[in-house]
């Protein structure tokens, strides 16, 4: 069976590749600028948000393949899937929080923030789909 | 929702595909909407009306 490859899915495919590859360069400079000490003071303060933007870029494109797709069957998948992705990070995140509350868990995250559960949750998502609507469509995960 | 779309494409030996390319939609979208998993829009309910040349209430009925 063909997977649904629509040209708003390719452009999508395009810019995740784009943005994953700023982020990687983007966090490896952020990273080694950090250890070796070089960045300090205010300019401290954008150099670590320099990763975040790719990451916020990827929400972006997710966004964007909503609004550009045009079958509307596979907008409702990509929708759910979203939604099924919000609702796994907030639980997961609600759930780590309350465990650190109490002192069960480290403080910190380990570098697995939000953005790593609402991805997984796309994961998730595309699965939900496939059980429930016999297919993941083109699906943004 | 119920729909004839299986019946109708088969009396025009046309797969799931056909329709699809027809339609402009995916071919997931004919499955999902045979199967009743999905009911369509009202002006994608239109552009089936118009492929079979039959009114909306001869290819989709209440349950």
């Amino acid at each position: 069976m063909a997977k649904y490859k629509s040209p708003a899915i390719r452009r999508y495919a395009i810019r995740l590749a784009v943005l994953m590859s700023v982020y990687v360069v983007a966090l490896l400079a952020a990273v080694t600028l950090f250890k070796k000490g070089i960045v300090v003071g205010p300019l401290a303060w954008p150099l670590a948000m320099i990763p975040a933007l790719p990451v916020i870029g990827v929400f972006w494109a997710v966004m964007r393949l909503l609004i550009e797709e045009p079958d509307e069957f596979m907008k409702l998948l990509i929708t759910r899937q979203c939604l099924v992705a919000t609702g796994f990070c907030l639980t997961v995140m609600t759930v780590w929080e309350f465990l650190q509350n109490f002192d069960l868990v480290p403080q910190g995250n380990g570098g697995f923030g939000a953005a790593f559960f609402w991805f997984m949750g796309l994961g998730v998502g595309a699965l939900y789909n496939k059980v429930t609507m016999g297919t993941t469509g083109g699906s943004c995960a | 929702m119920k729909n004839r779309l299986k019946v109708l494409r088969a009396e025009r030996d046309w797969n799931q595909q056909d329709l699809a390319d027809a339609l402009g939609v995916s071919r997931q979208s004919v499955n999902a909407i045979e199967t009743g998993k999905y009911d369509p829009s009202l002006p994608l309910a239109f552009r089936i009306s118009d492929v079979f040349g039959l009114p909306i209430e001869q290819i989709f009925s209440r349950d």
